[in-house]
This record gives structure tokens, C-alpha cells and sequence, in this order.
């Protein structure tokens, strides 16, 4: 008997914000060339087609009876969601149901759940995971340059350079083929441990968990001092030098060091390594964006950029590196609680009225911002609080900061509805399971980290019992009263309608269509007409202010939220492993990855680990003002003794985010994911 | 009564006072501040952090210098030639507005009434307080040496101390290329003069008194090591030497009859407390106006902090103690805290020389055969290097590193937070972890079966080897068999390490 041969479809990696290229042949993946990537694959990327063919696939949707979760068929569980929803709404108002989107969404689907939040449900309590992720560094990147778009030049780029500067970033496990790009011998690093990106660094500067913004102030000061400003680039480019200097003048190296513990002699070095350097960059991620001041953080690194002139000038520049594969699209489209699609402010009249008129509704019908992510979490159940959830590509069980709470305001809602699929701990929590597609199976428009937006087609059919995202937004809507054409089901129906809802915002995606992209055009945004080439680099005439200038922000050092104290020594920070990805939901279920790593682990050194008892491999009980994770100790010489590392992958007793402390940041509501005071004893 | 005061002064202030802001309701209680340094500047910055809108405290400088507080740490930039004038202002012209300061410049206290709790300025106003805060400073000491001062009691031509702006620009004007300069006092400020000077190509000698440079922060062997790293940037050394006279236009003559050019010289001898204003009030003076935790004097309305403050637990010269002291002084003056205190600051002295690094701390005259403390000592003159460290119960209670940049880090991090020092104390002193054994493999043969090679796809040695020996003999042919170089690509030099070794074997 012969079989057709399967269909070898072109498509990108379901992971991370590189989007690197690959080859599907049925579930088969391959490598192949593109520019993120160079036709180079991680070890996720290389298994991710066994999740298409998992055993712990969810096939059908799921309702809680009697306590337990049980296959029910999808019009009978719509309906009921629907009406509950809509019963919800009636008694208590459009605001008591809330919705929470992920960072790997298609931009497809944060469109059509933004709408759906705010013309279907009429609410505005909706955000998403990326507040945890991109938030201080839109924030940041917001406020110096008057837009964000996470790298404003090609990855490629980055190849020509003479020095990068990596703050908190650890490309070579989170993204291993983008460290094909920083082959720069001027490679510096800064992260409190000794990371494999470290490894690499020409120069690595471990400072103390929570105290980046002196040593960005530090570096600074030494680029004045040893005289490395670019005097002329700041009087024709720039506002607001002589404030954000008046704060880094108290700065000096060797007051920097004893704060942060970085020699006085290494910052100068940092700063005479890019100073010199013909073409450099500076590259921030989660290390230094993750903290309860991060956007000021981002901004005393964007000072430092500014005040060595990188920004806007060819081959040089400030980014960030996106973490979730749709991180950048993610954020613009309107799953933002405070946004609007195009990226456009959910408060400004102007956006409202033309973001209504493509969706046939009166300006004023749209609700106006609602809670970010760690507030909206935590008022669920309470008495002004949401009392339904609805999750799509989210696993806050596992993700959100202190993580135990959490799982109590989830526990107290009326109804839980989770779209997946797999059960994540989220979903296994949940009242109702959507069944819903991934990537391999579905059409959508991806935007990877340097702002190019990506067609991921369908490769292969779908089981059985699975809808798509789009199509159980389309279910819900239809039952909550919307007209059908109102919230389509096909990909590029909906992709066409943000074209019109982006045209004129400041990501403009009007001049994207899908067939441009089939044929393979590189369209970084904004594209704001069809026969526009896109805009691989930004701000080389003019930044996005008004005055077309970029502006220091005048920033100054506190400290984490959270410092460690007699009861609680050490400060523990998180982060991730090659082999997983994100809550882990996805990876866990990789028989190959889960035998790399297994379990959560915590980084120690050996002499504070010897003063707790512990022996390599033994459990520790890892305790913080919040809740105590269980981690198998790994004694690392290259640790610092006042810090401990743990991985955030993984679920049950062995969360990190149990531990982690939920202080917001008072701009981008991100939580301080990178430090918290904690102590360690034996289980 | 106190409240009735309170009210009374404040109107006073308000009446009496061009006020930059109106913003002081009724009740606030008034601080003047003499002193508009880095610790009244300071202070008043802390006071604006925890009263933003100027409720509860409304505050007047005092400053004798016409311009706006600026940062004294940067001024040996300023003589290095790295830094203007300019970039070492702590504040813009608007800031005192800005803030709701009433800052008067130019101005000096001419009298103090306790009694009645006003001051007197030189302009003719007078101001009430309800506090009253002095932020005095401190001022250069010039050692009686012939010649120094004029009759009049100035500085001689071609002598200039090292203390603020007016004395940068003073140096500055002086010093040229290839011209001989002494700097009077190999104290940390001296040294920093010197080398800024050395480094703008001056002929630098610095002559010190004592046996050493440094030698309240150094030991003898520390102070040989500093004076031989400071020599390759070519200033010169007179230790033990006092300067007998001054002759302008010629230079130094020394106690020992020798003779030192110089067409300007630096004086850098050390500083005195400012103690005048508060000694003529009767406050209790010793090296310094004498305070307690809550930074008061015996006068319990009257506080001082700075250089010009003497406090058991702290050295007087250096800003950090004076920051933390307007943190803790805000505190109490505001009501935000009133239980805070000022305990003292450990020191720990950087030179801030370029391409000499050196840090100091807590007890540095400590041998290494005392009795009852571990000590530990690298002694490398020929490199540079000096390090000693002294633990008592496992903590780093004093050190000295000179040419260890990163060691000097971690040791200043360990003495601060207390905590014990790591076991591989050798690796302490040297600032850098000694890899461990086995790390660095030399030759693949040397590696275990199950280190990891290609970290991208977690592909062990064993692996690799399986797969040659299977017929994946080419390093392409590695990879389609194990992934191995298909991630970052990084590893491809050691796979194919391990494909010529197992050719070879």
C-alpha cells in the first residue's frame, strides 16, 4: 500500500522570540536557513514536533463535574460558557469577567481576544503574560524613544560589531543560534551568575541581584570621566543629559562597586570597550527588566547608549531581546490592558474613534484600561475583582509571581476557562478546557525580536475534537450575541481586518498582507502602505517624540524591594534552562528534554551551601517571605554566596515562583521576578 | 510652648525671607542649613525625598560660594583633566525652586543666637529655626612651613591647597607640561593630585612626613608597593621629609637640606574640621563638633553632620558618612522616621588614581603573626601586587589590596554585609576562583564519556563517540547522527577535536 508522502511546509520554531526557520516533513523538523538563525536549531526546537503527536494531547473539551474534569462536546460546552458568562455579566457587569492572553499568541489571535474582551464581553479587565515578559522594556524603550520595537535593527546586524553589551540576558540557552550573531570580540556580559553566555563574555561583570541600575550609572560615569561622551550626538539628538548626569555624577565606579561588587577597574573597562568600539550595541532582557523598578533600569542602560551615541546611528544601537515568540506582536494588538491594535493607547480619543470604526461600534461602547496582569491576577475572586477567567496560551499557575496566591484567587473564582492544549497546571485547575490547536496546525502572522513580521502556515491537519483559538473566540462571541462576520475564524480574514485596525498607529502592519509574506519578503514594521519596503532600522533620521529627539531619563538607584535581612540572607533570583521553555507546560511533555532536566534545581555556592549542610544532589528547602520551594542542590564555585539561582519551569512544590516577590513596577506593572530575599535549610 | 514657637518661626522665616516657594503651610517646622556642600546639599535633598511638598519642614541653605553645590569627589577628574568644572555640579539653577528651597548664596552666618534661635547673615538678615543644622565642612590645613603664606596670611605665589573649584582652577593655571610640581602630603588626596597631575605631564614629587605614603590606611609593605606603582607613572617620592621653605619661583627645601623644583605647589596636608561658628556658640568642639547618634550637639536644636561633625563610630573627610548621615538626619527632622540613627559608616578608602588600583579597609595594621586574628599577605613588588587580610571569627574584619581590582570588590562586599569569608581564602585574596581540577580538559581523550560537548543539544562525549564509531566519521555526518554544532554552532572546533582524535587512535 503506498502512502502519500507528507507535505514538506517551510515554517518557523513554536518557542522563542528568534522564530528560527525550519522545515516541517509531517511532524518531521528540520533546520533550515534564515537570518535568525543561520540554519541552526536548540534542542527544543529540534523535538518541538513531538508535541504534534503527544500522548497527553487534549482532544476534547473538558467540563468540572463533580469535582472532576470530564469530556463533554464542544456546543454543549460553549453554550454553557457563554451563558455563564453572560449571566455573569448581567448580574454584576461587563467588568466581572476577565481575560488573560499569552505572549505566544499569533497576532491573529491577540487581535481577535482584545476585540472579543472589549466588543463581545464588553470588559475591560484583560492582560497578559507579556506583562511579566516585555513590559519595562516597552516601558523604557517607550519613554526614551517615543515607540518600542525590541531590537529597531535586523539581527544580523549585530555580526558587524566590534563590542554588545548583554545585560541580564542568556542567549545561550535561551535562544542558542542567536549566539552565532554576537561574535563580537568585545563581547560584555552582566548577570550575577557565571551563565554559558558568561562564559563567552570577553568581560563579565556579576553584579549583586537588584543593583544593575547603579551599575549602569557607574559605567556611565566612567564613560564622562574618562571622557568617552559623545558630546555633538547628545546636543543634536537628545533631551534631558544634564538631569540624568546630575543623578550619575554620585555615582563614581568605586562607590558603584561596593554596591554592587563589580570592580571599579571593570566598569571602566565596559565603558572604554564600547566607547572605543566603531559599531556597538547594547542588548537588555529579562535579567535587568524583571525587577519592581525595571523600567528605570532599561533606562539608566538606554542612558549609557545614549550618552556613547548608539542609538539611531547605523550599525550601532540599544534593543531588547524579546523573550515569547510573539513578545512584539503580542504587545501591540490590544491584549495589553491599557492598549488598543497598532499599538495604539487605549485613553486616546483619536484611537478609540478609528479602532471602533473598523469595528462597527460606537466609540464610546469600548471600555477604557483595565488592571495589568499581577493586579488583575490578584483581585480575581474578591469582592470589586473579576469573577470569571477566561486563559488563552497563558500557565500563571506556574509563571506569575508568588505563585501560591495566586492559585488561591484562581481557586475562588465562579468559573475558570482555559483554552490549551495540553493541561497545564492552569488548565488542570480550570472548570472548563478548551481543546485548542498549535502551531503547526494553524495559519497566523508571528513578530519576531527585531520587529519582522513572520507567516507560519499550517503544515499538518489538526486531531479530532480541536478547534482553533479563533474559532472558539467566533463560538463565544456568536452565543454572546455578535454578529458572525464580526469575529472570523480564518487567519487571514483577521490578519486583514488589523491591517485596517494597525494603518496609521505606531505599529503599523497596513502594508503586510499574506502574500507578501509567502513570497518571502523580509517586513519589518511599521509598513504603512503595500508597496512599502518595511523599516529594518529605525531612528536614523529622527526618533518617534514629537521633537524627533530621544531623551534621557533621569534615574537613580534604591535597590531591590526586597533586600536580604538577618531572617532571610540570601537573595535568590530565577531564570531559565536550555532544555525548557517558559512554565514548562510544553517542554515537560518531551520525553528528551525532560531527561536533560528533569527536575528544578538551585544554584549554590558551595561555602554557603556547606553552612546550610547541603551535599551536591541533596533536596533543599528553599523559603521566602511567601511560600518554600523543594530544589536539588547543585554546588556551582562561580555562584556568588549571597545569591541562589533556581530555574521557573517547573510545577507543584517545585516552583520558583513560589517564592518570588510580587512588587510591581509603577510603570510597567512588572513584578520582581529577579531577586527576593530567601533562606535555604535541608528538607 | 514649643508648638507656639514652632508657628511663630515659621511666619518669621516666611516674613523675613525672600521665599522661593510658597508652598510651606503655616505649621512647618523650619530647618536652616549652614552649609551648602555635599552634606547640607544632601540633607536637603533627603528632606524634599520624604517631604515632597514641603508640609511638614521648610527648609533654608545657607551657602558661602556664589555657585551650586558640586560633587568635592570629582575635583581630582577636574585636575586629571577628565572632567570640567561644570560636570561636577550636584545641582541645576532651578533646583532650589524646583524644590521649595530657600537657598541663599553668597551668604555666610555671621552670628548665632541659641537663646532665640535665629541666625545672622552677612547680608543683614536674619533667619529663626525651630533646627538649625551645620554643614560647615571642613578646610585645607596648610603646615606652617617659611614661606607658604605671605605676610598677609595668604597663600605665597605658585601655592595652592587641593580643597575645592576656586583651588582646581588655581592648579590648572599653574601646572603645565613638562613643569615641576610638589604636592605637599601623600595622603589619599595628594596621591589622587599627584597622579593627575603626572598624568597631564607635570614633574610630580610628592613629599610626605611620615615613613610611608598612605600610613594611616597602609601598612609600610603597602605603602612601598603603592609609592613603586605610582613611581611607573612617574611621580617621585620623598618619604620621611618635611619641607623646611618654600621659595617662589624655585621650590621646596626639604629638612634634609635637599631641594625640590617646583613651580607650583599642592598642598594636601590634611584638613580641619570648620568648628569656628559652633565653638563660638559654645558647642562642644574636640577634632570635630561633637554629636550623638540622633547627630545632635549638646545643643539638642542644633545638629551637624559632615566633615565638620565628630562621631565616635566614623573618619570625618570622606562623603559616604556624610550622606548617611543627611539620610538619618532627614529622617528625624521630617517625622518619617524618628527612631532612625546614625551608628557610623565603615570606611573603605579607593584611591581613585588611574591604572593604580587600591582599596583599604578596617584594620590594616594588623601583622601576620598576630595571635589572635588570621591574617593572610601577598607581597609582589615586582608586579605591583600587595594584598593582606585580616578575619577574625571567619569575618573580613581589615584589608589592604593594591593592584587586585576584583578582589578588592568581593573583599569590600564581604566586610560590609559581615558575612563569612569563603573557605578557598587564597582565591579571596587573588580575586579570581582558581578553576577546579579537571575543568579545562587538554585533550578530548581526557574528557569523561558523559561531558556535555554540544550544549545547544545537550550531545555528550559518549555520543559522539557512538556515533563515529557508527560511521559518522565527518563532523557533518556528527551532526545528522547527534545535533551536535547544529544550535549556536559553537562547539564545532571540539567535535572535531573529537573526530581527528578518534582517526588518530
Amino acid at each position: 500500500m503506498t502512502q502519500l508522502a507528507a507535505p514538506v511546509v517551510d515554517t518557523h520554531c513554536p518557542y522563542c522570540a528568534l522564530q528560527c526557520g525550519m522545515r516541517l516533513t509531517g511532524a518531521q523538523v528540520e533546520p533550515r536557513e534564515f537570518p535568525t538563525n543561520r540554519g541552526g536549531l536548540c534542542q527544543k526546537g529540534w523535538t518541538s514536533g513531538s508535541l504534534l503527536t503527544n500522548p497527553a494531547r487534549l482532544t476534547s473539551p473538558l467540563v468540572r463535574v463533580n469535582g472532576e474534569l470530564r469530556p463533554v462536546s464542544w456546543e454543549l460546552t460553549l453554550d454553557y460558557v457563554a451563558g455563564r458568562l453572560a449571566g455573569l455579566r448581567a448580574e454584576h457587569g461587563p467588568d466581572s469577567v476577565a481575560v488573560f492572553g499569552g505572549g505566544g499568541l499569533t497576532n491573529e489571535k491577540s487581535y481577535l481576544l482584545g476585540k472579543f474582551a472589549r466588543v463581545a464581553l464588553g470588559t475591560s479587565q484583560i492582560d497578559y503574560n507579556g506583562r511579566f515578559c516585555m513590559s519595562s522594556a516597552a516601558a523604557a524603550g517607550m519613554r526614551a524613544f517615543g515607540l518600542d520595537r525590541g531590537m529597531p535593527f535586523p539581527v544580523e546586524d549585530l555580526r558587524k560589531a566590534d563590542a554588545v553589551l548583554l545585560v541580564g540576558a542568556n542567549p545561550a540557552e535561551t535562544m542558542p543560534p542567536f549566539m552565532q550573531h554576537l561574535t563580537s570580540t568585545g563581547l560584555i556580559v552582566v548577570d550575577p551568575r557565571r551563565t554559558p553566555t558568561a562564559e563567552q563574555a570577553t568581560l563579565h561583570l556579576k553584579p549583586r541581584p537588584g543593583t544593575d541600575l547603579a551599575l549602569a550609572l557607574g559605567i556611565l560615569h566612567a564613560v564622562v570621566a574618562d571622557g568617552h561622551l559623545r558630546h555633538d550626538y547628545i546636543a543634536e539628538r537628545t533631551t534631558g543629559f544634564d538631569a540624568a548626569w546630575r543623578i550619575a555624577a554620585a555615582w563614581w565606579p568605586e562607590r558603584v562597586e561596593r554596591v554592587t561588587g563589580v570592580a571599579a577597574s571593570d566598569q571602566r573597562r565596559a565603558a572604554a570597550l564600547l566607547a572605543k568600539a566603531r559599531k556597538a550595541y547594547i542588548l537588555t532582557a529579562r535579567g535587568t527588566e524583571q525587577h519592581a523598578r525595571g523600567t528605570d533600569m532599561v533606562g539608566a542602560w538606554i542612558n549609557l547608549a545614549l550618552a556613547l551615541g548608539l542609538p539611531g546611528t547605523p550599525g550601532s544601537g540599544y534593543g531588547c531581546l524579546t523573550g515569547q515568540g510573539n513578545g512584539q506582536g503580542g504587545r501591540e494588538h490590544g491584549q495589553k490592558a491599557d492598549q488598543l491594535p497598532g499599538y495604539r493607547k487605549i485613553d486616546d480619543p483619536a484611537a478609540r474613534e478609528h479602532v471602533a470604526g473598523v469595528w462597527g461600534v460606537p466609540p464610546e461602547s469600548l471600555p477604557g484600561p483595565g488592571r495589568s496582569a499581577y493586579e488583575l491576577l490578584d483581585a480575581l475572586g474578591n469582592e470589586t475583582g473579576p469573577r470569571a477567567l477566561l486563559v488563552f496560551g497563558s500557565n500563571m499557575v506556574v509563571s506569575a509571581p508568588s505563585a501560591g496566591s495566586v492559585v488561591d484567587r484562581l481557586s475562588s473564582l465562579d468559573i475558570l476557562v482555559v483554552a490549551d492544549f495540553v493541561l497545564s497546571e492552569t488548565a488542570s485547575m480550570a472548570d472548563v478546557v478548551l481543546p485548542v490547536t498549535q502551531w503547526a496546525e494553524e495559519s497566523g502572522t508571528m513578530t519576531n525580536l527585531e520587529g519582522r513580521v513572520l507567516l507560519r502556515g499550517k503544515a499538518i491537519d489538526a486531531p479530532d475534537g480541536v478547534r482553533s483559538d479563533l474559532e472558539v473566540l467566533h463560538g463565544l462571541a456568536t452565543r454572546l450575541g455578535q454578529p458572525a462576520e464580526r469575529f472570523p475564524t480564518d487567519a487571514e480574514t483577521v490578519f486583514e481586518e488589523l491591517r485596517r485596525a494597525s494603518a496609521g498607529g505606531a505599529a503599523d502592519y497596513s502594508g503586510v498582507t499574506y502574500d507578501r509574506l509567502r513570497d518571502g519578503e523580509a517586513l519589518h514594521w511599521p509598513v504603512p502602505s503595500v508597496d512599502h519596503p518595511g523599516t529594518p532600522r529605525m531612528f536614523l533620521d529622527r526618533f518617534a517624540h514629537p521633537d524627533g529627539r530621544a531623551r534621557f531619563a533621569a534615574v537613580d538607584h534604591t535597590g531591590p524591594a526586597e533586600p536580604a535581612d538577618a531572617e532571610y540572607p540570601l537573595l535568590a533570583t530565577t531564570g531559565r534552562v536550555l532544555q525548557h521553555y517558559q512554565s514548562g507546560a510544553q517542554t515537560r511533555l518531551v520525553p528528551e528534554l525532560l531527561d536533560a532536566v528533569p527536575e528544578v534545581f538551585v544554584e549554590i555556592h558551595p561555602d554557603t551551601a556547606d553552612r546550610a549542610g547541603l551535599a551536591e544532589g541533596a533536596i533543599a528547602r528553599v523559603v521566602s517571605r511567601r511560600g518554600s520551594t523543594l530544589a536539588r542542590v547543585r554546588r556551582v564555585a562561580s555562584m556568588r554566596t549571597d545569591t541562589v539561582f533556581l530555574p521557573f519551569h517547573f510545577a507543584g512544590e517545585q516552583r520558583a515562583n513560589l517564592l518570588t516577590n510580587p512588587a510591581l513596577d509603577p510603570t510597567s506593572r512588572m513584578p520582581e521576578f529577579k531577586v527576593c530575599a530567601v533562606r535555604i535549610e535541608e528538607a | 510652648m514649643s508648638e507656639l514657637a514652632s508657628e511663630s518661626s515659621a511666619q518669621g522665616a516666611g516674613a523675613r525671607g525672600h521665599r522661593t516657594s510658597e508652598v510651606a503651610p503655616r505649621n512647618a517646622r523650619h530647618v536652616v542649613v549652614v552649609g551648602y556642600g555635599m552634606a547640607g546639599s544632601r540633607l536637603a535633598e533627603e528632606i524634599r525625598r520624604r517631604d515632597r511638598a514641603g508640609e511638614r519642614v521648610s527648609v533654608t541653605v545657607i551657602g558661602e560660594e556664589p555657585h551650586a553645590a558640586y560633587n568635592r569627589v570629582l575635583l581630582s577628574s577636574v585636575v586629571a583633566g577628565t572632567m570640567t568644572a561644570e560636570s561636577t555640579r550636584l545641582h541645576d539653577e532651578d533646583w532650589a525652586q524646583a524644590h521649595g528651597i530657600d537657598l541663599r548664596l553668597g551668604v555666610s552666618v555671621t552670628a548665632i543666637d541659641r537663646e532665640a534661635r535665629t541666625v545672622a547673615l552677612s547680608d543683614g538678615g536674619e533667619l529663626s529655626y525651630d533646627a538649625l543644622v551645620l554643614a560647615t565642612g571642613s578646610r585645607a590645613w596648610v603646615p606652617p612651613t617659611e614661606g607658604l603664606r605671605t605676610d598677609s596670611g595668604a597663600l605665597a605665589a605658585g601655592v595652592a591647597t587641593f580643597r575645592d573649584l576656586a583651588d582646581c582652577a588655581a592648579i590648572l593655571d599653574k601646572a603645565r607640561p613638562g613643569a615641576p610640581v610638589a604636592v605637599l602630603g601623600g595622603g589619599l588626596l595628594g596621591l589622587e593630585a599627584a597622579r593627575g597631575l603626572a598624568g597631564r605631564g607635570s614633574l610630580v614629587t610628592v613629599v610626605h612626613p611620615a615613613g610611608h605614603i598612605m600610613e594611616r590606611q597602609l601598612d609600610p609593605a603597602a605603602g612601598a608597593v603603592l609609592a613603586k606603582a605610582l613611581a611607573a607613572h612617574g611621580i617621585e617620592f620623598r618619604v620621611g621629609r618635611l619641607a623646611a621653605r618654600y621659595m617662589p619661583g624655585d621650590g621646596l627645601k626639604l629638612d634634609d637640606g635637599s631641594h625640590v623644583p617646583a613651580d607650583l605647589v599642592v598642598v594636601s596636608a590634611g584638613v580641619r574640621a570648620e568648628t569656628t561658628l559652633a565653638a563660638s556658640i559654645g558647642l562642644t568642639v574636640e577634632q570635630g563638633i561633637v554629636i550623638d547618634d540622633a547627630l545632635r550637639t549638646n545643643d539638642p536644636r542644633i545638629h551637624a553632620i559632615g566633615d565638620c561633625a565628630q562621631h565616635p563610630g566614623t573618619v570625618s573627610g570622606l562623603v559616604q558618612p556624610a550622606w548617611e548621615q543627611a539620610e538619618v538626619l532627614a529622617d528625624l527632622l521630617t517625622g518619617e522616621n524618628p527612631s532612625s540613627r546614625y551608628r557610623g559608616t565603615p570606611v573603605v578608602t579607593r584611591l581613585k588614581a588611574r591604572d593604580v588600583d587600591l582599596a583599604a579597609l578596617g584594620e590594616v595594621h594588623t601583622e601576620v603573626d598576630s595571635p589572635d586574628a588570621e591574617v593572610l599577605c601577598l607581597h609582589d613588588p615586582a608586579r605591583g601586587r600587595y594584598a593582606k587580610l585580616v578575619l577574625r571569627e571567619d569575618r573580613v574584619t581589615g584589608a589592604i589590596v593594591i593592584g587586585a581590582p576584583d578582589a578588592a570588590a568581593t573583599i569590600t562586599q564581604l566586610y560590609d554585609a559581615k558575612s563569612p569569608a569563603p573557605t578557598d581564602r587564597l582565591a579571596l585574596l587573588l580575586g579570581r576562583a582558581l578553576p577546579s581540577v579537571g575543568a579545562v580538559a587538554s585533550s578530548p581523550a581526557d574528557l569523561p564519556a558523559s561531558a556535555v560537548v554540544c550544549r545547544c543539544n545537550t550531545v555528550t562525549k559518549g555520543q559522539l563517540v557512538k556515533a563515529w564509531r557508527a560511521g559518522a566519521v565527518e563532523v557533518a555526518d556528527l551532526a545528522k547522527a547527534t545535533r551536535a554544532t547544529t544550535g549556536c554552532g559553537g562547539c564545532g572546533d571540539a567535535v572535531r577535536g573529537i573526530a581527528d582524535w578518534l582517526a588518530r587512535a
